[in-house]
Parts: structure tokens; C-alpha cells; sequence
């Protein structure tokens, strides 16, 4: 996926939703709220999580360092975290 | 139709893949196939030319039954699937019957297909099949059999006249139920348990994954994995299959992966050789099989290779997990979440992080002694993280 523009939280979420489709093609054309949970809500393993980090951290063209990752457990807080780590890159 | 696990016992072809006069060698994908858990691609096991294709898109047949000729093989092509060597699961498909019927026998007839087709007539069916199916007003001519020999069972009659094929939910929901209650019928489970200081795999993990980006991390769960692959190669006792009254152990350590599926059910196909994978490797193989689990496109050989399935609940948020194993497999690995433990060690009490590996094992095959050897040598090897 190339990377989108990430400014807004509009944007962000867009991203992030582009990204888990991409990682778990299976949650297509499903409805995801902001405030699902990647892991209760949605099922993510840890497989798939560490995808979706990858994905997200392509989107950003900036390494997630593991130590960030207890930061993304939400659709809303991975859209957050994108739009303020692209506010300072 | 190669049978693609124990929980199988029909399949519908989706696509052709090849067509008549279509040269093919041995591992070309030749057909998908929908078992009632996913949609596969089927591997042939021999070189040649596609002669006829006997099995139309869209038509549900028994195991057993032939797909396609093969012209310069002896034997036509998926009769040939289940007798392959590398084929252990497939071959060895007896259904809990007191004798396997033909389509499953461990070595195919050479006509497997027209053997089994009933003479004339009345088509073989279970009683209760045949009242359903007056009670329905269905035809039994229009109903594709799953039993034994192609048997009609009362579940064939009822899909037709429920107006729809089931969803994947209720067939996944099926093939479970088959395989598991064939496994506790079958197989005296014994369970064993230990608890695994983490703290020196996570560590040395952690700086690993530090000086790398987010693609090329892997996951404490490959360490595990490996763990047990090595510990296979010291144990082979664990790494094969109880059949005819006799273990015939695997031909290599073949992982079976449990992979959940979001819409319900689980799949536990093979990563080849996972002994001889580095870590790298072995991630990026589990990375891809979750892939195509989740999205299609596993390969026949990947679902009936497994030699010991490893699960792995961590993400579940659980301490303990009890497998049951996939027969005809003799062991099941388990791993329940990793988690800071109180531990105590030298007259001192602290916090380690620490995981529950568990086995399943079949006490046929081996006996607790060796089951125990088996689950520290998984230990010990994840103490050395730097040499899996």
C-alpha cells in the first residue's frame, strides 16, 4: 500500500481501516467502529497485529518501535498515533 | 477427491485449474477444492498430460472418488493422492467403521471410482437416509453421498431439502465435531504440563527486535515453535502417526499450526520442515500461512502433511491449554499466554515471565515418561534462545 496523506484524523482513520482490511481481508464489508478493540472486538492475533503494525508503519514511512505497541490497541488509537507521529516526521 | 484431514469426507470441486491435454509434473496445483473448512488448492503427485476431466465445477464427491485421468501415469491421478508416501494423513483416512471402506484404504484400487459405483439401480443408503428423504420427497438420484463407498446419509437428504448448501460456519462447525469426537473415541489422551521461564527467549528477543523494523520482527510464538521442532528431533516419538495399531513416525517435523478463523472454527496447517527453518524463515512461513488461512489459497499437502500440531492460546488470554489431538497424530503441543509469574529460585522469591506448555499426547503411542522428557526438552531449548 503506498502511503496516504495522514494530517487529519479523518485521514488517519481511513489509513488505519485500509490497513486492517489488508492485513484480515476476512473483516471486509464488515462495520468497524473507532473504538473497536483490535483483539477482543475484532480478533486480531498476534499474527495479524504485528501485520497490521507493519502496514501502519509503511503508511507512516517510519519505524513503530515495539515499546509503542501497548499504544495501539484501538482503531482510534492507531488513527491517533498516526496522525501525531506524521505531525512530527 | 484426496482426502485433506480427518474431518473430511467429502469435498465440491470449485475450479479447474488444468484442462484435457494440459502437460502438468508433480506439485502443480490442479484444482481448487471447497472441504467443508476452506477452499484449497489441490497439488497432483505425478508428471503427465491431463486426460479427462471426470468431475464437473460446482459438484460435491466422496473422498476417494476420481477427478481427473492422468496419460503416462499408471493409475489415474487423485486415486494416486492418498497412496503417495509423503502422504501419511491422507492415506490413512479409516473412518471409526470396523473396516475401512475401499475409498479410504491406504492404498487406492486402481479403479477406486468405477468399483465403487453401485451396479444398477438402487443407491447404496443408510435407512434413516432413505426415510428422510420419503418424508422430504427427495430423489436419492439427485443426492451426492458421503458415507462409506458413497454411501447417502440422513445429512445429504436434509441439505437439498433445506433449499440451500449450509453455510461455512455450520459445514466448519461439522468437520470439528467429526474429527474431535473421533479423536477422544479413538485416542486415550494423556496430559502433561510445565511451566516455562521466558525471561532469557524474551530478553534476548526484545534487543533482537529492537535493531530491526516492524517487517522483519518475529514473535515470541516462532520461538516456541522452533523450540518444538528441535525437541521433535529428540523425540521423534511425537512427531508422526498411529496407524494400524502401530506408530509410523513422520517423514519430517511437519508443523500443523492452529490458526483461529474469525467467522468460528480453526485450521492447523503444515509448516514443512520447521526444524530446519531459522527463525526468520519460520516467521515468515507462519506470516504467510495466517494469510492464506485467513484469505484462501492453502495447498493440499499443507493440510494433510502435519506430523504434530502445535496451538498456541496465548492470544486468547488464557494460562492452560488442553488440546485434543488431530488423529491420526500422536501429539499435540500446547501454549497458553505469556505472563509475569511469581517465581521462586535459590531461596528467593521474584517475577519471571513465564509461559504453560502443555501435551496431549496418545497414550498408545508413548507413555508419560517420555511424554515429560519430551515437554523439558522444549524447555530447555528456550533457555538458549540464540541457537533455535
Amino acid at each position: 500500500m503506498s502511503p496516504q496523506p495522514l494530517a487529519t484524523i479523518d485521514d488517519a482513520r481511513r489509513a488505519v481501516l485500509d490497513a486492517l482490511v489488508d492485513v484480515a481481508p476476512d473483516l471486509e464489508g464488515t462495520d468497524i467502529p473507532p473504538e473497536a478493540e483490535l483483539q477482543a472486538d475484532l480478533g486480531l492475533d498476534s499474527m495479524d497485529f504485528v501485520n497490521l503494525v507493519a502496514a501502519l508503519s509503511e503508511q507512516l514511512e517510519a519505524d513503530i518501535p515495539e515499546r509503542d505497541y501497548s499504544l495501539l490497541d484501538t482503531v482510534e488509537a492507531c488513527a491517533t498515533y498516526l496522525r501525531d507521529r506524521a505531525e512530527v516526521r | 477427491m484426496p482426502s485433506l484431514g480427518a474431518d473430511m469426507t467429502a469435498g465440491k470441486l470449485v475450479s479447474w485449474h488444468v484442462k484435457p491435454g494440459d502437460a502438468v509434473k508433480r506439485g502443480d496445483i490442479v484444482a481448487t477444492v471447497d472441504t467443508s473448512k476452506a477452499e484449497i488448492d489441490i497439488e497432483i503427485f505425478e508428471d503427465g498430460t491431463i486426460g479427462e476431466l471426470l468431475v464437473g465445477e460446482g459438484e460435491r464427491v466422496p473422498v476417494g472418488a476420481v477427478l481427473a485421468t492422468v496419460n503416462g501415469g499408471p493409475r489415474p491421478a487423485a486415486a494416486r493422492e492418498p497412496a503417495a508416501t509423503r502422504e501419511p494423513a491422507a492415506a490413512r483416512e479409516p473412518e471409526p467403521a470396523p473396516r475401512p471402506p475401499p475409498a479410504h484404504e491406504p492404498e487406492p484400487a486402481h479403479e477406486p471410482a468405477a468399483a465403487r459405483e453401485p451396479a444398477a439401480g438402487r443407491r447404496p443408503a443408510s435407512p434413516l437416509a432413505r426415510r428422510t428423504a420419503a418424508d422430504l420427497g427427495v430423489a436419492l438420484d439427485h443426492v451426492t453421498g458421503s458415507g462409506p463407498d458413497g454411501a447417502i446419509l440422513v445429512r445429504d437428504v436434509r441439505v437439498p431439502a433445506a433449499g440451500a448448501e449450509p453455510d461455512r460456519a455450520t459445514t466448519m462447525r461439522l468437520a470439528i465435531a467429526a474429527a474431535m469426537a473421533r479423536s477422544k473415541r479413538e485416542i486415550p489422551h494423556y496430559y502433561l504440563g510445565t511451566t516455562i521461564d521466558l525471561e532469557p527467549a524474551l530478553t534476548w528477543l526484545a534487543e533482537r527486535n529492537a535493531q530491526r523494523p516492524v517487517a522483519e520482527r518475529i514473535l515470541p510464538a516462532v520461538l516456541m515453535l522452533k523450540a518444538v521442532a528441535l525437541a521433535c528431533r529428540q523425540h521423534p516419538a511425537f512427531n508422526g502417526f498411529w496407524i494400524d495399531d502401530a506408530f509410523e513416525p513422520g517423514p519430517g517435523v511437519h508443523l500443523g499450526a492452529a490458526i483461529s478463523l474469525r467467522a468460528g472454527g480453526v485450521i492447523a496447517p503444515a509448516i514443512h520442515d520447521a526444524d530446519r527453518l531459522d527463525l526468520d524463515a519460520l516467521m515468515a512461513a507462519l506470516r504467510d500461512l495466517v494469510r492464506r488461512a485467513r484469505s484462501g489459497g492453502l495447498r493440499s499437502s499443507e493440510l494433510t502433511d502435519p506430523t504434530l500440531t502445535v496451538t498456541n492460546l496465548g492470544d486468547g488470554g488464557v494460562p492452560t491449554v488442553h488440546g485434543v489431538i488431530y488423529p491420526p497424530q500422536v501429539a499435540l503441543v500446547g501454549f497458553g499466554s505469556i505472563a509475569e509469574r511469581p517465581w521462586a529460585a535459590g531461596g528467593m522469591l521474584g517475577t519471571r515471565r513465564a509461559v504453560e506448555a502443555t501435551l496431549a499426547a496418545d497414550h498408545r503411542a508413548t507413555d508419560g515418561i517420555s511424554g515429560a522428557a519430551f515437554l523439558n526438552a522444549i524447555d530447555r531449548l528456550l533457555q538458549t534462545p540464540e541457537q533455535l
